[in-house]
Formats: C-alpha cells, structure tokens, sequence
C-alpha cells in the first residue's frame, strides 16, 4: 500500500485524452469518522482507485502494555475502540484470566455480559445515525444519538464514565450493578422498542435511502472470508458466523439468541444496505440477551481473588471477543514477570478498511462515504 | 407609485436645483437599499434562525434560545461573528475571482426580487417578463458558484462547483416547461398580471386549474429545490461527501454572502411557487382602505412563501440526498418528459377551454384537500403510535 497512486495516468491513443485525478480525501474530512486517509484515482464522479492510508491514529497502545502491568492496562484498553470499549476491557481481562488461570465468578461474567450488550447497542446505534448522517439526512442521526445517550447514563451510573468506561478487572467487574439497575433498563429497552420501529418508517423504508445503498458495493461471502471480515460486515454477506455462538465464552453458552444475516432484501447479498439492515437486527437480539441476563443472574461476588502483583506463569495465551465490529482477537505473552512481554490486538476495522481497494473501482464519488460508514469503520480501532 | 412620491418632493423643492433624472436615481437607489436592507438581508437571516428552531424541535433538541428572547437574534450574532472573522484567501487561488464570486452570487439573487409581487402595488417593477427575468436572475448564481468552485483552486470546491453547474443547467429545463405551463394559460409573463388572473381562493389557483398544472406544480416544485441546491439535491456542498462543496476554501464575510444567498434563495422559490400556482397575494376584499388591502395582500403572500419555506426545512431535515446518477436520471428521464406532457396537456387545455373548466377545478381542490387532509392523518396516526409526547414550548 503505497502512496505511488500520485503520479499522473495520462489515458492516451484514443484521439480523446482524459486525465485522472487524484484526490486526498482526509486526514481531515467530515465522514471519514476520525483520521482515515484515502487517496483516491476518480475520473469525474466515477472511482478507479481508493488506496486506505492507515496509520494517523496509532498510539502504540499495545507496546504500552509491556511498561504498566496487567492491572495498569486496563484503562488503555478502553482507546483501542472508544466507540466500544467493553469489549476491549473484557478482551484483556479474559486473555490474563486465561495467561494466570483466574475463574470468573458468574455474576462477574453476567456484568460483563449485561455491559457489553448495551455497550454493542450504543455503538451499532451510533454505527447506523452516522451512516445516515453520510448520506444525507440529519434526523435519524439525532434520533439515534439520542438513545445512545441514554445507554450513557445507564453505562455512567454503572461505572462512572460515559465513553472509556474502565469497568471491567482481571477477574470480574469493578463493581455490582447499582440497586434498581434492572428496572431502568428494562425500561429503557421497553422504549427503545417503538424508537427502532420509528427508525424504521424513517429510515429503512426511505425510498431515497435504499436507493443510496442497495447494490451498493456489495460483497460476497467468499471474498469477505477472504479478506477476513469480521462481525456484522461479515453475516451481512451471508455468512453466519458470530464469536459468541460459535467459540462460546463468558456466559453466552446459557443464552439464547439468533445470528442475524444479510438476506439481500434490498439489492444483492452483502450490499450497504444488508450492513445496515444486520446492525439493526442485532440490537433487537441484544436487547433478547439483556432480558434473558436480567432473569439469570445469579447473587455472589463480581471479582475473583487476584494478587495485587499479577505474575502469570510463563506462556502465552489468545482469546476472542465478538465486539460491536465484530471478533476482536488479543494475544498476550508473559514472561513471568509482573508486565506482559507482548500484547496483540487484531480487530474488525482494520480488515474492513483493507477490502475498500478491493471494492472501490467503478462506485461513484458518494458511495465511497456510504461504504466506509457502512463497514462501521472506527479509526482509532484501525491502529491502536 | 415611487415615480409620484418623487413628482411630489420634487414639487416642494425637496431636491433643490439637482435636475429630475438625477433625483430619480437617488430615489431608486434609495428605495432599492430600503427593499435590500429592510427585508432581503433580513429574510435569508431570519430564515437561518427558523431553521435552525424547527430543525431542534423535529430533532428532540432545544435549538438556539441564548440571543434575545427564544434566541430570535441569534441570526445576527452569528452574522458579526462571521463578518469579524479573518478573510482568508489560498495561497494558490486566483484572488481576483475568489473576491468577485460571492458577489455575483449576491446579485443573482438580490436583483431576483426585483419583480416577486407582495402585494398589488408593492413590488419594485411589474416587469414585462417578470418570471422570466425571475428564473433568468436565479440562474446566474450558478455563476458565481462555478466562480467560487474555480477560484479556489482545490478540488473539492472545483467538483462542487462542476455539480453545480450540472444540476442547475439541467433542471432549469423541467422548471422553465413547467412555468411556461401558466404562462400558457395567463398569456403574459408580468407576475402581477399572473397574479391577477388567479383569485384568493383555491379554486381560483392555477394549481387546480386543470390536472396538468396540478402535476405542473409538484414537477416546478422538485426542479426549484435542485436549483436552489436543496437537500435532497444539495451535492453541490454536499458535507459528508466535498467538505463543503465550493465554499470550502471561504471564511468570514465572503462564507457569510454564500450563504445569505442559500438561504433567501428558499424564500425565492416559495415566492415563484405562490405566484404561479398559489394566488399570489390574492385575498378575500374585506376593506375598501387601498393600504389595508395592500397590508392584507402582503401578510397573504409572505405567510404562504414562508410556508413552502418551512417546508423545505422539513423536507432538509428528513430526506437523505441523491447521488449525481440518480439526481440525472431524475431529472432527464422522468421531469422532463413530465413536463412536456404538461405543456402540451396544457395547451390542449387551453384551446378547448379557454375560460378554465370549472367542474375539473373544483374536483382538482377537493382532491387537493383530501391529499393534505390523508397527509395530516398520516402524521397524527404516526404520533400516536409512537407514543411521542408532542409539546409546542421546547423548554417542556
């Protein structure tokens, strides 16, 4: 991935001589949701080329692991993907559970479940708002910040922090849920209910909005396997595969609910629209685990034993989460001193970001912005 | 009437020895910055405040309420702001058409009001052609937008600028067929004679007055959005996608004339909308005061372009915008050919009845009315299932 896309291709012997030109679409652009660069090749409104330029976000989080501990990393976690820290908290505590053989206590996990799957709503509703928002319409967008807004309380008044959240420890939770918990959010996902459907008089049926996204890059099963496509951009193309049905952690053994995927209904399998039609069908089973958690948790303690001084035997140890953009892999070796000798995330945005070349010749202009919003690209997730 | 006011003070030695054409210059150009300042600059201002409330109101939010009382001087807060702000020209633009472009996108559409109608005798000059130098004065925004779209020497301004340029060319056509409609059936293009051939109710309107300018006016209506560069045709500055489109390397005041500009100019198309097809500032006579009726005619005529204004911010507020196959395929495969069906439908119409139809005029508002009545239904029946709790004070 070179930035050799800037010299000039002159498209000559055909008496008619046209230029390409060459575009540089961010670091700093309206919908590029963070610092995304693309340079792109376009020949009037048509794409020929969009290289993604990776890159301008990396904070080396994963090096700062080796120099603040186990414990100490925890908060860090939470930047890997700020739109959906949960799951970055809970991917770092179970790979040093797994690295120092620590047993969870069950009402722990169920904390964690219950945050992580109000924290996946937060950020498939803030996913499908910017979507909008990109193509054009404002409301929806304020709309669905709206309910977001509300899942920040509740996530507030579970932790203490509205965006990195910093809940989670090795071995649990840092606290239980706060009295009256169940109640207020049930009875925040008993109006969520008729929002979504309201959502979906504006937005799914939108004869404009479908027109934006049906057909629109679509892509197929076996070239998202290819490109390793993770989450929701990968059931969108039909492919129904779900880290939490498939490798099974935490509690999600004991819950029941579907895997959502892309059935073409507004153009062909995996189009914009199919990403779009996932996530919103992954709230609705979201909010099925929060009920079922609801009814199943147990009373105990939140937090295992650990040592203040976490030393893990030496080894190495991988696990996977499926976050909000789907499964999030972590990899920690230990040395067998209290800092872990290396750390590796991969995560979902940065195979999205990498399948853009693949599929941008040929889109127009437009649709480049509707495709990133739909793979729910998240910047800072892309290099950590 | 100002040519009298003028004879007048003249008369009484007002303007002393300066000879007469001179003094009707003065009085012109006072007039003129009278109209400009008093309600041109005033309207595309006020408009951004309403905008902005009815937008908070459809998007659960507050709005601006901190500028005066409810924050009705929010306009022009924002206004000096922007006037104070640092006039930043690119190093690598052409300085001299990056300065002219924001005034010819002002002249375009100050100049365009002109010949807009608000009452019976207020109107600054009951052209001959008065729609036609209407839509013409309009279209030399895209001028100064192509300017702007140019001089700035980036290319997301120049793609603004090209789509511009693309769009607005094309739906002039649709826009002009479907005016031409009216002028079918008027026979004289003055806006008040336009006017004047329609009454103050609806049936009167040449909205209804035969089913093509009924489906004439949706057509004039679509194409008038995509020329003032309306969601969901706004591509020209399309945000998410050109930044800011061809205002994108402007600040300060010049950013400000762009957009005093878009936004009078919705106040334009309702204007062009109530006088071909809405009556004008037709209104029941209740007063034999000459000025009475003209304050009547003009409350008439402002309140209905205000409504399309507000429409407009709706429809902005709502809708997700096309992309530029779909904005052509619109307007060439299915407005154009609409509104030459019209425009022969039309002076079919005209031929076989040449004082109008009454039965299919009456038929038209009834179904007019259904239409807005089915409408209004819709949105209560979508309240009440959504369970939205409706309040007018935006503080509640």
């Amino acid at each position: 991935m070179s930035i050799a896309g800037f010299e000039v291709e002159v498209e000559r012997g055909t008496g008619l001589e046209t230029e390409q030109m060459t575009l540089n679409m961010g670091p700093q652009h309206p919908s590029t949701h963070g610092v995304l660069r693309f340079v792109i090749k376009a020949d009037g409104e048509v794409m020929r080329r969009a290289v993604p330029d990776v890159g301008y976000l990396h904070r080396s989080i994963e090096k700062i692991s080796e120099k603040v501990g186990y414990h100490g990393f925890m908060p860090y976690t939470d930047r890997v993907d700020y739109v959906a820290a949960m799951f970055c908290n809970q991917g770092w505590g179970m790979v040093t559970e797994k690295l120092a053989d620590i047993e969870v206590p069950k009402r722990g996990e169920y904390c964690r479940v219950i945050a992580a799957e109000l924290n996946r709503i937060a950020s498939h509703l803030l996913s499908v708002g910017t979507m909008i928002l990109d193509i054009g319409a404002i409301t929806p967008f304020f709309h669905s910040f709206r309910e977001r807004e509300k899942i920040n309380d509740l996530l507030e008044e579970l932790c203490g922090a509205r965006l990195t959240y910093n809940y989670m420890r090795i071995g649990g939770v840092a606290w239980d849920l706060p009295p009256g918990y169940e109640e207020k959010v049930l009875g925040f996902l008993g109006q969520l209910e008729p929002m979504l459907d309201e959502f979906h008089d504006l937005v799914t049926e939108n004869t404009l909005f479908r027109g934006r996204c049906s057909n629109v890059a679509a892509i197929p099963g076996e070239q998202a396997v290819a490109y390793n496509l993770v989450g929701p951009n990968l059931r969108a193309s039909g492919v129904r595969y779900d880290v939490r049905r498939d490798e099974p952690y935490s509690v999600y053994p004991e819950l029941e609910f579907d895997v959502p995927v892309g059935t073409g209904a507004a153009g062909s399998v995996g189009d914009s629209f199919d990403r779009y039609a996932v996530r919103i069908a992954e709230i609705k089973e979201s909010m099925k685990i929060l009920r079922q958690c609801f009814r199943q948790i147990p009373d105990g303690p939140v937090v295992a034993k650990v040592p203040r001084k976490l030393k893990p035997p030496e080894g190495d140890a991988q696990i996977r989460v499926e976050s909000a953009r789907g499964d999030m892999s972590w990899y920690a070796v230990s040395d067998g001193t209290e800092f872990p000798y290396r750390c590796k995330v991969r995560t979902g945005s940065f195979a999205a970001m990498s399948i853009i070349e693949d599929i941008s010749p040929g889109l127009m202009l437009a649709d480049l912005v509707t495709v990133i919003a739909s793979l729910d690209i998240v910047a800072p997730e892309v290099d950590r | 009437m100002l040519q009298t006011f003028l004879d007048s003070l003249i008369a009484d030695g007002t303007f002393g020895a300066i000879p007469r054409d001179v003094a009707y210059a003065i009085g012109m150009v006072a007039a003129g910055a009278a109209v400009v300042f008093g309600f041109v600059l005033n309207i595309s201002g006020v408009t951004t405040f309403v905008e902005r409330r009815v937008w908070a109101r459809i998007q659960s939010r507050v709005g601006p309420n901190r500028v005066g009382p409810q924050g009705i001087l929010q306009w022009l807060a924002d206004g000096l702001k922007l006037l104070m702000k640092e006039e930043a020209i690119p190093y690598a633009a052409d300085a001299t058409l990056f300065k002219l472009a924001p005034f010819v996108v002002t002249i375009g559409f100050i100049t365009a009001f002109v010949a807009i109608p608000f009452s019976s005798a207020l109107i600054v000059a009951d052209l001959n052609l008065g729609i036609l130098y209407i839509t013409s004065m309009t279209s030399l925004v895209v001028v100064g937008i192509m300017i702007a779209g140019w001089a700035s020497n980036n290319k997301w301004a120049l793609i603004g600028g090209i789509r511009a340029a693309a769009q607005i060319v094309s739906y002039e056509i649709p826009a002009a067929l479907s005016i031409f409609t009216v002028i079918l059936i008027t026979g004289t293009l003055s806006t008040q004679g336009i006017i004047q051939q329609q009454g103050w109710g609806p049936w009167d309107w040449f909205i209804f007055h035969s089913p093509f300018t009924f489906i004439g006016f949706f057509v004039t209506f679509v194409a008038l959005l995509a020329e003032g560069n309306r969601t969901p045709f706004d591509l020209p500055e399309a945000e998410s996608e050109l930044v800011a489109g061809f205002v994108t390397e402007y600040s300060g005041a010049r950013y400000l004339f762009f957009f005093l500009v878009e936004w009078g100019n919705l106040y334009i198309i309702g204007a062009i909308l109530v006088t071909l097809f809405l009556g004008g500032w037709q209104a029941p006579h209740i007063t034999d005061s000459v000025v009475g009726m003209n304050i009547l005619q003009a409350l008439t005529f402002i309140v209905k372009s205000y409504l399309f204004v507000i429409l407009m911010m709706w429809i902005r507020a709502t809708l997700p915008r096309v992309r530029v196959d779909q904005l052509m395929t619109t307007c060439w495969k299915y407005l154009l050919p609409i509104s030459f069906v019209n425009f022969m439908g039309t002076a079919l119409w005209v031929m076989i009845w040449p004082q109008g139809f009454r039965f299919a005029e009456i038929v038209l508002t009834a179904m007019g009315f259904g239409l807005v009545g089915y409408f209004l239904y819709r949105v209560a029946f979508h309240l009440r299932r959504s369970g939205a709790q409706i309040t007018l004070s935006p503080l509640s």
